[in-house]
């Protein structure tokens, strides 16, 4: 095996961006996701339209925004406009794709960002909260979860649900009236590319990185894991991805320096 | 599924009661050009319930937010949408010898400052279990100033539901008459005040905003009292030579705050670029309590005003790097 030319974050990034196709519109936040977003927007998807929960659309991003909320979400951009307008394109079907993380992630995709602990009341830790993670993770059509694999995270029980993935199983976003047809489609971690079962609507494994094993990712995770047949091993980033994202996308080397 | 959050309602959704304050809201023309502290002393009473616009750490206003800790209100409640340097401010008012001055919060995004990351001492207040809390998402709690905005007591969302932040929230679900769907309700939220920092205003308060508007349309047209806070003070020929630039007209707002560099050390679209040295600064002595103390004793309480803060924390030159970052960013 040779060694690889590329980091785990920028493996992640590249995988993230090959899953955004040309024409498509996504909500992004900062840091990987808007990564990803630029990366395919360089690369494969030139019109890409991306989105910030805070109002800006369609921006020529000069480098990557700190804030979601921050001018450069609009720099250069098509539009600079609400939330509720960023919202509500979102909710009357409009956008394909967001980009969603989070402290805990089960195998139905549900996360969460709000509370470590067993109490409401008294969390041992405290975290921001939803922010515009829930009503994006409603509204979208597919989600897409970029994270560190490790068993903190991937846990059988969330302490607090945030936001909605496919909640206790088949049919229950319909049911709770979330839109049909919606909901978590890919999870992109440090060790593999995992999607979500047809039918159980469970997480499954889709692909592995280079040299990471089923047991390896197993024993990452605390709840079961199936595989999707044939499982893969995940692509390794193009020259041309790894050129364009270390030039022009995070010369500074926020993301790609973790 | 349970059928209404059990997280409490801060303010009833009673429409007929704001239409009521809204009749008696002086709607002359007037003069309301006036100083930041004399706008905090008339228009923020102790027991209010606060909005603050902008984004966290993006158009917020920052003078006002320093004066309402630097004159000790208590018991305020707040809504927490995208709160993140906004609500470490007014956590300067909790915990540090000074009473309480936040009692009750309405959350969405709080304690973090999105990627710069967690504030350690509005983590300390929180966590403490000393506010009551309600959660809510940035969408529901828009849509609360929406609902408020349009005099209705709630308005419907597709999101929302399932999970816990809904568990805990105060929102409800309802049958659609029309198509039998699952929907959620989320009851109008009228602040009794409000600050808003913008680009340009003339002595009346009509306002204009460039860039995103964030929530701040429905904010100013749902807040009972609104204070803004202006980077240029224009005149009132100036909004008539482009009305369609005005988003927020006179009728709306009670105090006008001429504040050059008023976000600051926030970003400002247009304007200047957020002073990360000074969030970082912020995020780092907060981890020592004591340092912290003697860092809001010196930069907020005894601060005369919010030039003061400026001047210590961004000289001339400063500011004209970050005016720089925001329109020639690289």
């Amino acid at each position: 095996m040779t060694t690889p030319t590329y980091t785990p974050m920028e493996l992640m990034i590249c995988a993230a961006a090959s899953t955004l196709e040309d024409g498509a519109m996504v909500v992004v936040g900062t840091g990987a996701p808007c990564a990803a977003a630029m990366l395919a927007q360089k690369t494969t998807a030139p019109n890409l339209t991306l989105m910030f929960e805070a109002g800006g659309v369609g921006p020529r991003l000069p480098r990557m925004p700190i804030s979601v909320g921050d001018s450069r979400t609009f720099y250069e951009g098509l539009m600079a406009t609400s939330m509720s307008d960023i919202m509500e394109t979102c909710q009357r079907g409009m956008v394909d794709y967001t980009f969603l993380g989070g402290a805990q992630i089960d195998a139905y995709g549900n996360l969460n960002s709000t509370m470590i602990g067993d109490n409401y009341q008294q969390p041992k830790v405290r975290l921001p909260g939803s922010g515009g993670a829930s009503d994006l993770g409603s509204l979208c059509w597919r989600v897409l979860v970029i994270t560190p694999h490790d068993r903190r995270r991937f846990v059988e029980k969330l302490d607090f649900v945030t936001t909605p993935g496919y909640l206790d199983g088949p049919g229950a976003r319909e049911a709770a009236g979330l839109p049909p047809g919606s909901g978590p489609y890919k999870v992109i971690t440090s060790l593999a590319v995992l999607g979500f079962h047809e039918e159980t609507k469970r997480m499954q494994l889709e692909s592995l990185h280079p040299g990471v094993t089923v047991e390896q990712v197993q024993a990452e995770t605390g709840f079961q894991l199936s595989c999707r047949s044939p499982l893969e091993v995940t692509s390794e980033p193009t020259a041309a991805q790894l050129e364009t994202l270390r030039r022009d996308v995070d010369p500074h080397r926020y993301m790609i320096g973790r | 599924m349970s059928t209404r959050g059990k997280g409490s309602l801060f303010v009833e959704p009673d429409c007929d009661a704001a239409r009521q304050w809204f009749r008696e809201k002086p709607k002359r023309m007037s003069d309301k050009v006036m100083s930041v502290a004399e706008a905090v002393r008339r228009f923020v009473a102790d027991d209010d319930y606060l909005a603050s616009g902008g984004f966290g750490g993006d158009r917020i206003a920052t003078a006002l937010l320093h004066e309402i800790v630097r004159q000790r209100r208590q018991g305020l409640s707040f809504a927490g949408h995208t709160a993140t340097h906004d609500f470490q401010i007014l956590c300067a008012g909790n915990d540090t010898g000074r009473g309480q001055l936040l009692k009750r919060v309405d959350i969405a995004y709080i304690i973090g400052l999105e990627a710069r990351g967690l504030s350690p001492h509005a983590r300390r207040v929180v966590e403490s279990g000393q506010i009551e809390l309600c959660e809510w998402t940035n969408y529901t709690l828009a849509l609360r100033f929406q609902a408020a905005s349009m005099g209705v007591p709630f308005l419907p969302v597709r999101g929302f539901a399932g999970t816990d932040t809904f568990a805990n929230s105060a929102a409800a679900r309802v049958t659609c008459p029309y198509t039998e769907q699952e929907l959620t309700v989320v009851p109008a939220l009228w602040p009794d005040v409000a600050v808003i920092h913008v680009h340009e205003s003339d002595c009346f308060g009509n306002c204009r905003i460039r860039g995103t508007s964030v929530s701040d349309w429905h904010v100013a047209r749902a807040a009972k009292k609104l204070i803004v806070s202006c980077e240029r003070l224009i005149s009132n020929e100036e909004i008539r030579r482009d009305p369609t630039a005005t988003t927020i007209p006179f009728y709306c707002v009670d105090a006008v705050c001429h504040v050059p560099c008023g976000s600051y050390p926030g970003n400002m679209p247009y304007e200047y670029y957020s002073d990360e040295e000074h969030l970082r600064e912020w995020l780092t002595v907060e981890r020592d309590f004591e340092a912290y103390l003697a860092f809001v004793d010196r930069l907020i309480f005894r601060s005369t005003d919010f030039e003061e803060y400026l001047n210590r924390c961004c000289g001339t030159a400063k500011m004209q790097d970050l005016r720089n970052q925001e329109l020639y960013p690289s």
